[in-house]
């Protein structure tokens, strides 16, 4: 396309989406392909559409989203690994008219971080957790995770995940929807623009929870890919996510407003 | 005009707490500290002065609420026991390294491992030396009474908030259980959200259009600039070691030999002093408060004039390798110490004075 040309487009009247100024300058660290970008993305988003970004504390996890302080421009705290619920509780509890969550990965959450996780929950914290499940260790190479699927070859499963040795993958998910201090629970992907879109208002409702009713958590699991610890291009690794994961994770609501919808 | 009471050790911390206007207690029970988050349960503070008081899932969890807490400008507290101040380790060192303000209370019991519920001082390695990873040190008070005890809270704060680094209350079993009279100070206001969002500029108290976003992170990728915040770090240390020194001498002027020894073993070697001068030995004791920075050149001082030191502690000999770092002369140093919970009596610290440095 000649220059002249692309100049005439990029103009104000065809401005039909910008990047929400929540989102920092910061190049992404994440590989090419991967979900999180897409899940910071909405999650700031949310917090812009909902004016409350000014009054908002996040907290990022040990894992991929370690940097998450980098991208997204509310006040962070960096939490150790998998302690980032006990941060939030912390911290909402000093100031409960804040806005508090945490983004958290699979190894984060629901490994080495599971009892900060489960008593959080338990507690009804009232904070918004997203928790991204790519069913792997990304930053450290392409370990086998808490999510990582029967058989599904890792770093540490290279002959894939024998279950009758290493366990079978956590629905940590389905557990925390099962306690009474948890308010919403929902489980969605970034893969489409059609589940971004879903995402977005399952993170903006529990925003909106959390805004609303003062106690009770709401937690959001986000199902995404790992294109290069899953070895695959990212459309291949889009594919085998919805074959694979899905059936495990299904997509959907799990619990509204205090009521288990799916089992 | 303060109140006097008649506490113990751990009631005094708590009640300390509250009245020093401490935002926020979280704590998980362990033998011989429970009384701290017993006392604050039972007292309500949160029905009175807003003070937030929890009980954790953990001693890894409660640092972690105190991280979060700490990091959005709020006064934030811990308490534990050796068992699980080892717990705490990881917070510790990451409180360290993202620089941020505030106390953890360790009443020491006897080690390694589950060891025992009675007193100890075996934990000093752990408090003054780093305890945690990587290069950083927190500061480290002893108290000997139950009125220390109480004092060094708001001390404690204090301290933590002008330099922004943990700090420890290195207490004992014996000074966590025993009762005293104390006097507890007047109630201090804790600070308002609005005092705090002007005081401390770095806390993560929302992002107003007016700054750019605060980040509390102990992480840089860089090895740079890690190394520079590293830099920063240490003479953060070592303008501590210049400001904050503290300790108490006792019948030092014309002592012959001398006892070093903290928190309960400095109330011992009080009276092993007393019996050692009614047979006319003349000792005296160098008592530090501080135990990190270390009271270093007051014992290079006191080295010049007696004959030898003992380092009386409750423990295998820890605090002593401190003491022979700083005396730098040729006299005689050893340790002398009940291990395992056991308290040694003030004949038995007289009676090792006499054997290892009088008569050795």
């Amino acid at each position: 396309m000649k220059e002249e040309v692309l100049s005439d487009i990029i103009n104000v009247e065809n401005l039909v989406y910008k990047k929400t100024p929540l989102m920092t300058d910061n190049i992404l660290s994440y590989c090419p392909g991967c979900g999180h970008g897409t899940a910071h993305r909405i999650t700031m988003e949310v917090l812009e559409e909902l004016g409350v970004w000014k009054d908002t504390i996040g907290i990022a996890p040990v894992g991929c989203s370690v940097l998450a302080y980098e991208f997204m421009n509310v006040d962070m705290q960096q939490a150790a690994h998998g302690r980032a619920p006990a941060l939030a509780t912390g911290i909402k509890r000093c100031w409960p008219h804040k806005v508090v969550f945490t983004y958290q990965g699979d190894g984060d959450l629901a490994a080495i971080g599971t009892a900060e996780t489960i008593h959080a929950c338990n507690r009804g914290e009232n904070i918004v957790i997203i928790f991204v499940n790519n069913g792997i260790y990304g930053m450290t190479g392409g370990q086998m995770a808490p999510t990582t699927l029967p058989g599904m070859k890792s770093s540490t499963s290279p002959y894939g995940r024998d279950v009758h040795i290493m366990g079978n993958p956590l629905k940590i998910t389905e557990l925390v929807a099962e306690l009474p201090g948890v308010r919403s629970v929902t489980r969605q992907a970034v893969h489409t623009p059609g589940n971004v879109r879903k995402a977005k208002r399952a993170i903006r409702k529990a925003f909106e929870n959390q805004l609303k009713y003062k106690e009770g958590l709401n937690f959001v699991e986000i199902v995404s890919n790992c294109n290069s610890g899953w070895k695959m291009t990212p459309v291949h690794s889009n594919k085998w996510m919805e074959e694979n994961m899905f059936p495990y994770f299904p997509l959907g609501d799990i619990k509204v407003d205090g009521e288990i919808v799916n089992k | 005009m303060g109140e006097l009471k008649l506490m113990k050790g751990n009631e005094a911390i708590a009640e300390a707490a509250i009245r020093a206007g401490v935002d926020a207690y979280f704590g998980y029970p362990i033998t011989p500290q429970s009384e701290v988050i017993e006392y604050l349960m039972a007292e309500k503070p949160y029905e009175t002065t807003g003070m937030v008081v929890l009980q954790a899932e953990s001693e890894v969890a409660a640092i972690n609420m105190v991280y979060g807490a700490a990091g959005t400008g709020k006064k934030a507290m811990t308490s534990s026991s050796s068992p699980g101040i080892s717990l705490k380790q990881e917070g510790i060192s990451y409180m360290a390294g993202a620089e941020l303000p505030c106390v953890i209370v360790n009443v020491v019991r006897g080690g390694p491992g589950l060891g025992t519920i009675q007193p100890s001082q075996a934990d000093y390695f752990q408090a003054v030396k780093g305890g945690g990873h990587g290069d950083y040190h927190m500061i480290v008070l002893a108290p000997a009474s139950v009125q220390e005890m109480a004092d060094f809270v708001t001390k404690g704060f204090d301290l933590a908030f002008k330099y922004r680094t943990p700090v420890m209350i290195l207490s004992d079993g014996l000074i966590g259980q025993m009762m005293e009279k104390v006097i507890m100070p007047e109630h201090t206001p804790r600070w308002t959200d609005e005092e705090i969002i002007e005081k401390w500029p770095w806390a993560t108290t929302g992002k107003p259009g007016s700054r750019e976003r605060n980040i509390i992170t102990s992480l840089d990728l860089d090895s740079g600039r890690q190394e520079q915040h590293n830099i920063h770090l240490q003479k953060k240390y070592k303008e501590i070691h210049e400001n904050e020194i503290e300790f108490e001498e006792f019948m030092c002027d014309d002592a012959d030999y001398l006892f070093v020894a903290y928190g309960s073993s400095a109330r011992i070697a009080q009276k092993a002093i007393k019996l050692g001068r009614e047979k006319g030995i003349k000792a005296g004791l160098l008592r530090p408060i501080t135990l990190y920075p270390f009271p270093a050149e007051a014992i290079h001082r006191l080295a010049k004039q007696v004959k030898g030191i003992l380092s009386l502690e409750l423990s295998a000999g820890q605090m002593v390798e401190d003491i022979r770092l700083s005396v730098g002369c040729d006299i005689k140093v050893e340790h002398f110490g009940r291990m395992g919970g056991i308290i040694h009596s003030p004949a038995e610290a007289l009676q090792a004075l006499e054997d290892k440095i009088i008569g050795g």
